[in-house]
């Protein structure tokens, strides 16, 4: 009898003052899947978050956790969902452990219950040598893997993480990344905002592209990819007076017009790998040599700019 | 009474509901008390307000004013301390809504909204939690007068009497703060307007001079004024003399500063996203 969706937002509308900030968006997820909610700063990404925690209330429309209405039966909602914000929520004072016993008692947990959960998450989240230093002197990395374990000692069903990965350097983000996916496995329902294509890819089994508070695509990593070009192709040419005619090879393959990247080099999506290697025999053949040669996934640029036609105004180092 | 209850969301409101959920709002407000005093005692500089403050404070009155309004510093030690009491443990106050509002502004207080926890235990908890520094300034107040010659004419049971009752009042007092914790954007905004609201309050008494000496509609401010009645509370608690009418008027204006000033922090703290 449970619920198809693990939570559930249907035209969400929110106004701060003059700005909207959400224009009817809508956003789902069954039971024990991820939700890669993507989109730039001021997409809205937040907001949405903010609501489905109860921390907001909608102007309009409606959101549900586990078939429980947030607006009407908050506390209801709060037992159920644990929340990871955008910037870390630990207290700087207290110590990792203190930390997590205060929010074990807060759920009703006895002393000792409370101690035993808070040492587990630690020791999970390679916090355990660092549990009796205050929060304080934690790094950035580790501050982000306290205010994840904060949200889960209440053993929630859904777990909101607002931009979990944002600030981190690539080798943290992996850890955060394994830390997600062993709460898929354990059953968990997880929505993850990102500006980031390649960590929804990463992680999530659908991905809703959201700009100016609404959903402008919704599907599989591989269906939105099969939109916007699964994967973008560089060449850098050695010489760089052929940067034209090696554009024009691989424009010519992928059947899509090449854009320029930098000064020497031209990028251009492609749909397979298969594409790739025909651009490589064609500049072979052409006698072409390159200095760079690569296949990669889409920033979060190149997909808006494929779906709506502009830039997010933020460009990020690949 | 410590049997504790594991969360059963979907559980029909029992018969006992209410007196449980009153039961938890304490549990969870004593748990987040326990917060602020570790924050407290692991930030002393914090601890400057009620520590080194109050002592500035009665060096500067006793030596400079002394000898002009008492005659002696001695006798105006004797004059002043019951009542610079009230002030400090006043001014301690206004540190509980600047943390309220710090906690805030840094998205600590996020986690404490998204768990299933009453609107006002965290703010009950800060309130609660400040409590320590109040009595830890009357320590240091009382410590640092019987040095320089205060001695009290009562006994141990008024000294103590009138220490509470300060407290009370400081208790009460600093709901007001965190309602302007609350209303205001900025930490440092909240210490601005937190004086705005102390100045007449502590200053518009006898504390340092008696009420007969002022004017005509400053006295009428002062006879009215709930601290000038808890300073006179505390003097005659300390040194003899009528307390009743002081403990009294003490006590209801807290009560209801209390009861209107708790509601609206809690209010605010709900309106603000």
């Amino acid at each position: 009898m449970g619920p198809m969706y693990a939570f559930e937002a249907e035209g969400l509308v929110k106004r701060f003052g003059e700005t909207t900030a959400l224009n009817g968006i809508s956003l789902s997820a069954p039971p024990g899947t991820v939700l890669g909610v993507l989109g730039p700063n001021g997409a809205g990404k937040t907001t949405a978050v903010r609501i489905l925690a109860t921390l907001l209330r909608p102007d309009a429309g409606r959101a549900a956790v586990a078939g429980v209405d947030v607006v009407r039966h908050p506390a209801r909602v709060r037992r159920l969902i644990g929340l990871t914000g955008q910037y870390a929520s630990v207290d700087e004072d207290l110590t990792g452990a203190e930390n997590l016993v205060l929010i074990g008692r807060l759920l009703d947990l006895r002393s000792g219950e409370a101690k035993a959960r808070a040492a587990r998450l630690l020791a999970d989240f390679g916090l355990a040598e660092a549990a009796d230093r205050r929060a304080s002197t934690y790094s950035g990395g580790m501050r982000r893997r306290l205010d994840l374990a904060a949200s889960l000692v209440g053993r929630p069903e859904v777990i909101f993480l607002d931009e979990p990965t944002t600030g981190l350097d690539p080798a943290k983000r992996e850890d955060v990344w394994a830390i997600v996916r062993r709460l898929v496995a354990d059953g968990v329902t997880v929505l993850l905002t990102t500006q980031y294509l390649e960590e929804a890819d990463a992680l999530a089994d659908a991905i809703s592209v959201v700009d100016h508070g609404r959903v402008i695509a919704h599907g599989t990593a591989a269906e939105l990819k099969r939109v916007v070009g699964g994967q973008t192709v560089l060449v850098r040419p050695a010489d760089p007076a052929r940067l034209a005619e090696a554009a024009a090879i691989a424009a010519a393959v992928a059947g899509r017009p090449a854009e320029p990247a930098g000064r020497d080099a031209t990028t251009v999506p492609v749909d397979d790998a298969a594409a790739f290697t025909e651009i490589v025999r064609r500049l072979d053949a052409a006698g072409l040599a390159v200095t760079e040669l690569s296949l990669r996934l889409p920033s979060l640029d190149e997909v808006f700019f494929t779906l709506t036609g502009h830039r997010t105004g933020q460009e990020r180092a690949a | 009474m410590t049997t504790t209850e594991t969360a059963a969301p979907s559980r029909a409101a029992a018969p006992g509901e209410e007196r449980r959920r009153t039961f938890r709002l304490a549990r969870h407000s004593l748990a987040l008390a326990g917060r602020s005093i570790r924050k407290t005692l692991r930030t002393p500089e914090q601890l400057l307000d009620v520590t080194l403050q109050p002592v500035m404070f009665v060096v500067v009155y006793v030596f400079l004013l002394g000898g002009a309004v008492a005659g002696s510093t001695g006798e105006y030690l004797q004059f002043l301390l019951p009542a610079i009491m009230v002030q400090t443990v006043l001014f301690g106050g206004m540190a509980t809504g600047v943390n309220l509002n710090t906690d805030i502004k840094k998205g600590v207080f996020d986690r404490f909204r998204s768990l299933p926890i009453g609107r006002s235990a965290p703010l009950i908890g800060s309130v609660l939690g400040d409590l320590i520094r109040y009595v830890l300034a009357e320590a240091v107040l009382l410590g640092f007068g019987y040095a320089l010659g205060f001695r009290a004419h009562t006994g141990i049971v008024p000294v103590l009497a009138a220490c509470l009752l300060t407290v009370f009042l400081a208790f009460c007092v600093s709901w007001a703060f965190v309602l302007v914790g609350m209303l205001m954007r900025e930490p440092g905004g909240v210490q601005g307007a937190a004086f705005v609201v102390l100045f007449p309050l502590t200053f518009g008494t006898s504390m340092v001079t008696p009420k007969d000496t002022l004017p005509g509609w400053l006295r009428a401010w002062v006879s009215v004024n709930p601290v000038n009645h808890a300073m006179e509370a505390a003097r005659g608690l300390m040194l003899g003399g009528p307390v009743a009418t002081g403990v009294v008027w003490t006590l209801v204006s807290g009560v209801v500063m209390l009861a209107v000033l708790a509601p609206l922090a809690v209010a605010a703290y709900r309106r603000r996203a």
